[in-house]
């Protein structure tokens, strides 16, 4: 079985500015008695592009062309909160493919990774420079493990084996069932 | 060798250790599962035809989309939504179908999975135990190396019994002193938070130590290790001692027997430290929509401070000043026997403030029980509180109990994220008793004069 790979990716960036975007925000709870993991592009970030009346608000998630800024930037720490996985599925629907931070939350980051969506931890100054020019064209490396623009590179931190499967697009669980005979010998020195 | 606690607990459980090419391969002691975050796993182990591998291992239980008021004449549980009631049906099957327990509707021991999985002596010391929910870090109160996961993991734990980790790493958080009586493990957790932020814990498990952890309740402990993930940190740990032992031996009904080597050694090595003064703790509440914004109850509005706008709160304010509009007194952080007990102690021959909305909701059936014959629901409802059944309720309001844009909520939940207990509803973060005293005033209020 495969799921979805990354490798690079071209595109423009969108800014949100604040820190501590949590799973909350990114999908509200209400959104969560779903059992599919389709349809969810509506509920992402929903109470910061819909009014209650459901009207669009003028947030620049509404208001840019998407398909062209695949890439988030945004303030310390996002993703932290539950560990709903209907976030980087609610992410993926709106096309967003990295995350890019000064900090990203653990199991956030466990369940982008498996998802298709890059998840980029920078330092703060790295983080100021794309946040001063919204839009602006980056490109992220997994191959390289490198974030370009303009005339800078920087280089991010990827877990090893997170980043094969992402390249590769292999699914984490064929490793695990292929553990299986270790599993079984585990479980039987156990009982 | 010295050890931590972490790495004892870690490495009995250790399939295969991590290499470069690939993470540790983990046993899973215990999977806990729910109605929110299961529906797609069992969806991908249908489609690849593969089975549960340890039924006897994994345990169901309903709790995030459940109603929390009674069936109606009709018989019908008042659900928000159709698809919250689907969902339920959807765990029922996936249970039946692959052989696995589930505290359905109507059993006596169902409630929120963290508070069921401790109450039933299911959650001992030494053991990893995962759910697909980021409060699994309450059973690290037990010695148990316990963390959230998301639901492509949940679905490789029914599969496997295991998942791929790589070893995070370990830091010691120290409480020195005690803190007053009015002091819980709530006050605890937000005053660590405060200090350590957001972010301070992630890529750690946190050991808590210390004579504040030493003469806490197994629920203040659990309120704790819960609290971790507020602190970016996955799991939350406290090495057992006789009051875990004593409380596993009443939940289990028999004997536990006793690991006294389940401790951190002597000279053992953390990645990092925190000590904690915790005699200068004193009832802690937040002011803004991040759980490190937390403050003394008695205290004002510090500067600098994110999320103000959102709160209507000015810097320098008095929290006191601030009207309160629904008080919420449950949640796996605070829906225990020892919470209930706290509010109504504050509660008793008084009476909720007019205008305030208070809602009580026993983290289980067991806990729901319990304090009917102890008296406390009628308190509750004495002093004009609503007694409700066992769910998340108003903690993730997922289930329709919620506030209206506006409300001012004193919550003993763990999360005051923007909109989290309803859109444009405000959340205050305090313990059981702050949250009774705040009720009786109609305005934050600290208990230090109740307690």
């Amino acid at each position: 079985m495969s799921s979805e790979a990354f490798t690079t990716l071209t595109s423009r960036t969108i800014v949100l500015r604040e820190e501590n975007i949590d799973t909350d925000q990114i999908i509200p709870a209400r959104f969560l008695t779903t059992t599919s993991k389709d349809s969810l592009a509506d509920a992402c970030f929903h109470d910061w592009r819909f009014e209650a009346s459901g009207k669009m608000t003028g947030h620049p998630l509404n208001t840019v062309d998407l398909k062209a800024r695949q890439i988030i930037v945004s303030g310390n720490n996002f993703g932290c909160g539950s560990s709903r996985e209907h976030a980087p599925w609610a992410l993926m629907a709106l096309g967003v493919r990295v995350v890019i931070s000064t900090e990203i939350a653990d199991i956030f980051r466990s369940n982008a990774m498996k998802n298709g969506l890059l998840p980029v931890t920078v330092d703060e100054d790295t983080l100021e420079a794309l946040m001063a020019d919204p839009g602006r064209e980056v490109t992220v490396s997994l191959e390289t493990q490198t974030v370009t623009f303009g005339n800078r590179s920087v280089s991010f931190e990827v877990e090893p084996f997170a980043r094969r499967c992402l390249l590769s697009g292999q699914d984490s669980m064929d490793v695990l069932l292929s553990a299986l005979p270790e599993i079984q010998k585990f479980e039987e020195a156990q009982s | 060798m010295t050890k931590t606690l972490f790495e004892k607990v870690w490495e009995r459980n250790l399939v295969a250790p991590e290499t470069e090419d690939r993470p540790a391969v983990l046993h899973i002691s215990l999977h806990l599962i729910h109605e929110v975050t299961t529906p797609q796993a069992f969806t991908v182990l249908n489609e690849r035809g593969l089975n549960v591998r340890r039924p006897d291992l994994t345990l169901g239980t309903i709790d995030h989309s459940v109603p929390t008021l009674p069936a109606g004449i009709d018989g019908e549980l008042p659900y928000a939504t159709p698809a919250a009631k689907n969902q339920v049906e959807t765990l029922r099957r996936n249970c039946a179908e692959h052989g696995i327990p589930l505290l359905d509707l109507g059993d006596g021991r169902r409630g929120i999975v963290h508070v069921v999985g401790p109450e039933l002596g299911r959650t001992r010391p030494g053991m990893t135990i995962v759910c697909g929910d980021s409060h699994t870090s309450t059973h690290g109160a037990f010695g148990a190396l316990a963390f959230g996961i998301g639901t492509t993991e949940v679905g490789h734990v029914l599969a496997t019994q295991s998942l791929l980790q790589r070893k995070p790493k370990t830091m010691r958080i120290r409480f020195v002193g005690t803190p007053p009586q009015s002091v819980t493990g709530k006050d605890l957790a937000l005053a660590m938070i405060r200090q350590i932020g957001t972010q301070g814990g992630t890529g750690y498990v946190l050991e808590y130590t210390g004579e504040a952890i030493e003469t806490l309740s197994m629920e203040g402990r659990m309120t704790l290790c819960n609290m971790s993930i507020e602190a970016g940190a996955r799991a939350g740990m406290i090495a057992p001692d006789d009051t875990t032992w004593q409380y596993l031996d009443r939940a289990a009904g028999v004997p536990i027997p006793r690991e006294v080597d389940l401790r951190t050694d002597d000279g053992a090595v953390f990645d990092a430290h925190i000590d904690i003064d915790a005699s200068a703790i004193r009832p802690m509440v937040t002011f803004g929509t991040a759980p490190d914004a937390a403050v003394e109850a008695s205290g004002i509005v510090p500067s600098g401070s994110d999320g103000l706008d959102y709160m209507g709160f000015k810097e320098g304010q008095a929290l006191a000043e601030a009207s309160v509009t629904t008080v919420f007194v449950g949640s796996c952080t605070n829906g225990r026997i020892e919470d209930m007990r706290a509010a109504a102690q504050v509660l008793n021959g008084r009476r909720v403030a007019e205008g305030v909305r208070m809602l009580v909701v026993p983290g289980s059936e067991q806990v729901k029980r319990q304090a009917e014959q102890e008296g406390l629901s009628a308190i509750f409802e004495k002093a004009g509180a609503e007694w409700r059944e066992p769910g998340c309720s108003m903690c993730i309001a997922m289930n329709g109990d919620r506030g209206k844009p506006g409300d001012l909520v004193v919550s003993t939940s763990n999360r005051n994220f923007k909109g989290r207990q309803g859109e444009g509803v405000r959340t205050v973060l305090a313990s059981p008793y702050t949250a009774a005293a705040s009720a009786v005033e109609g305005r934050i209020a600290s208990p230090e004069d109740y307690v």
